[in-house]
């Protein structure tokens, strides 16, 4: 595709979704906790933007909402609860990863040229102006997959999880302008609940082995 | 009106329970509220038999045969389990394992679980569907880890991380599904994820991306299903939470992970014409009945035993929907729910017989029929019914699922008849000194209510010797309904 032709509100949007892909790759390396909220942050707010410009590209209303809904949730409440858990929890390293950074990397770029490959033929079939990025929502949702993997800090997963839904989100937006309204409240409320669950769980967690590490949490085998 | 009811009695309950807290009549509360959506959800199987389906509320939520035998059998279990946990609940309290406070908790999230099922079962959104199943993972993690033991919180743990991730993947599905219709369906967009519009244009989706989307979703809803090897979460979330909970997860919530699965299969079918979807179910059913029945043999824990013997089963059921076809789905269907009243009962004398001896650990349940012949004799006779035996409900579907395989997919037949052997052999051998020898049991504080174990065996051993004519009708229509073939 070149970029000659582009009208300059879809290169902002490429570039966003650029930006997207980048602040994947960084949390994979990232081991210290607040960076990774903040860089998770960071993604809700690019994913603020890119929605707020494609609501004004497309003229769509709900569009608009959903990029106020993103804005509350993604940029403001969650990394607030999550900043409030790392302070009263006491969390702020997460302990070396299952995998080497290095590896890890490599592996994240194949993951990106496998999730281009899925794309390929979403992509051609769809007519949204942003169907060039949908590879880069499955590689985002791939790459955070690949963050839980990879972590043993319980906290690190759960940012992991969320970019994964950050993915997701972003996914919906450039094959379809987004979900329909009702389905985007659901899933809103429902990821609030689960952080409000998630709250709770590590205080028992933490009630009962005094550490957020997981491996306190691998007692019950398949086998036994 | 009964639909309104349907919904609204069990999130009033919820509401209501957590106001109420620890209250002494709280148990008796979230009975009659399982009651009042029992009740409702009878009305509403009168009305549409004489009816026809039913779409409410600007088509968001519609009620045809298949998910109306659900939304009763739903319903029923939830009220027996209720009544089954208000003395199960009360011993456990006065042995000290729960506090008033959690006991809220249990109560509430009792019957918002309910709710959320009802939801996920009658909505006609294939996204509200999606909300209504994490919803369901929420509202019981927190009952998963009821106790705080740090098992109960690796267990709590697991299935939050696991059916989170899961359930997100079928996110993705249902955002494909959406793209593939509203291709077709224009932009409207409200109408795009509606399950009744999607089934009259399923021929004209993409299949490419149609195929694309139900790998997602079948990956996504199958980890809660419990389908091998996705199954990692399931024994551990039975095992350690409390047995009223594990009754109504893999009695209810197994069923209605199911339904979802079986809702996208028949969209994706009429969109690809070709055997993938069949193939896919068949292939992830019989790996999960064969790695369960094995893991059968390595079970020390009684829930755990049955946990893995509800992954058997759900892999039983989606074998015979993956074979599709009017017998099949019939099969499958009286298998729900034969397997949702069999294993629920089961539970419940399970429950009571870990009070009875102070263990989950087999080796440690001895000679239930001695002090207790009640208990004894439910957990006997449940564990012969869900072993296949006849005269009881599961032979008769077990039967129609094998001779049916051995006409349509021959090479399956003697995959499932060893698992089904090994499983016999696993689970007879570990049950039978549990309840014949010598005692070590104690008595409860509290007369526990077995009522609900009798009740339950006594259905399934009529629909094994006799299903009334429009019972058997209602199976029929459900099944021709997800069609397949």
């Amino acid at each position: 595709m070149s970029m000659a032709g582009t009208p300059l509100d879809l290169q902002i949007l490429n570039t966003l979704a650029a930006v997207l892909l980048l602040l994947s790759f960084s949390m994979l390396a990232q081991r210290r906790i607040v960076t990774l909220v903040n860089l998770l942050a960071t993604q809700g707010a690019v994913l603020f933007l890119a929605t707020l410009l494609l609501a004004w590209r497309t003229g769509e209303g709900h569009l608009y909402l959903s990029a106020g809904l993103t804005l509350a949730l993604k940029v403001i409440a969650l990394p607030w609860l999550l900043h409030r858990l790392i302070r009263r929890l006491g969390v702020y390293w997460d302990t070396e990863p299952l995998l080497n950074t290095p590896s890890t990397m490599l592996i994240g770029l194949l993951v990106v040229i496998f999730a281009f490959g899925l794309a390929q033929p979403i992509s051609a079939l769809a007519s949204t102006a942003t169907r060039s990025t949908i590879g880069i929502a499955i590689a985002v949702i791939l790459l955070s997959f690949l963050t839980m993997i990879t972590r043993r800090k319980a906290m690190s997963q759960v940012v992991g999880f969320l970019s994964m839904e950050n993915g997701l989100f972003f996914g919906a937006m450039s094959t379809t302008y987004g979900m329909p309204m009702v389905v985007e409240l659901g899933v809103a409320l429902d990821v609030l609940v689960a952080m409000l669950v998630l709250g709770v769980f590590f205080f028992q967690i933490r009630e009962q082995f005094d550490s957020l590490d997981l491996h306190h949490l691998e007692s019950l085998r398949e086998d036994e | 009106m009964e639909f309104l009811l349907l919904l609204g009695a069990p999130m009033l309950g919820a509401v209501l329970l957590t106001v109420l807290g620890a209250h002494r009549r709280a148990p008796d509360l979230n009975v009659g509220c399982s009651l009042l959506t029992f009740l409702a959800a009878c009305a509403l199987t009168a009305r549409v038999i004489s009816q026809g389906d039913l779409l409410v509320a600007r088509e968001q939520f519609f009620i045809d045969p298949f998910n109306v035998f659900l939304v009763t059998l739903t319903a029923f279990v939830g009220l027996t389990t209720s009544l089954f946990s208000r003395p199960y609940m009360m011993i456990e309290a006065q042995h000290g394992r729960l506090s008033p406070g959690r006991l809220r908790l249990y109560h509430s999230m009792y019957q918002l679980f309910m709710f959320t099922m009802l939801l996920a079962l009658t909505t006609n959104n294939l996204g509200l569907l999606w909300v209504a199943m994490e919803a369901a993972t929420l509202s019981t993690v927190l009952l998963v880890t009821l106790y705080r033991t740090p098992a109960s919180l690796e267990a709590g743990w697991k299935y939050f991380i696991l059916c989170g991730v899961g359930i997100a993947l079928a996110l993705f599905g249902t955002m494909l599904v959406y793209f593939a219709a509203e291709r077709v369906l224009g932009g409207e967009g409200v109408t795009a994820l509606l399950w009744t519009h999607l089934d009259r244009v399923k021929g004209e989706l993409e299949p490419t991306v149609m195929s694309l989307a139900f790998v997602f979703l079948l990956v996504g809803y199958g980890t809660k299903v419990g389908l091998a090897p996705l199954h990692n979460w399931l024994p551990d979330a039975h095992a350690e939470g409390p047995t009223p909970i594990s009754a109504v997860l893999s009695g209810l919530l197994l069923n209605v992970a199911i339904y979802a699965v079986v809702r996208c299969k028949v969209l994706v079918e009429g969109s690809l014409q070709s055997p993938l979807p069949s193939q896919m179910l068949m292939g992830f059913g019989l790996t999960s009945v064969v790695l369960a029945a094995f893991f059968l043999w390595r079970q020390r824990d009684i829930k755990r035993l049955f946990a893995y013997s509800s992954i058997e089963h759900m892999g039983i059921i989606t074998f015979a929907f993956g074979m599709g076809g009017p017998v099949a789905n019939f099969a499958a269907l009286l298998h729900m729910t034969v397997h949702s009243l069999t294993k629920s009962a089961i539970f419940f004398a399970v429950g009571h017989a870990t009070q009875k001896s102070g263990s989950q650990l087999i080796e440690n349940i001895r000679g239930l029929i001695t002090l207790s012949p009640t208990v004894g004799w439910g957990l006997m006779l449940g564990s012969l019914a869900i072993l296949g035996l006849p005269p009881f409900g599961v032979f008769a579907s077990e039967f129609l699922i094998l001779t049916t395989a051995m006409r349509e997919q021959p090479w399956a037949t003697p995959i499932l008849l060893l698992a089904l052997g090994v499983a016999f052999a696993a689970i007879f051998g570990k049950v039978q000194p549990m309840v014949f020898g010598e005692t070590t049991a104690r008595r409860l504080p509290h007369p526990p209510a077995l009522l609900p174990v009798f009740v339950h065996l006594a259905i399934v051993l009529m629909l094994g010797l006799y299903v009334p004519p429009y019972l058997a009708d209602w199976y029929r229509e459900a099944a021709l309904l997800i069609g397949g073939q």
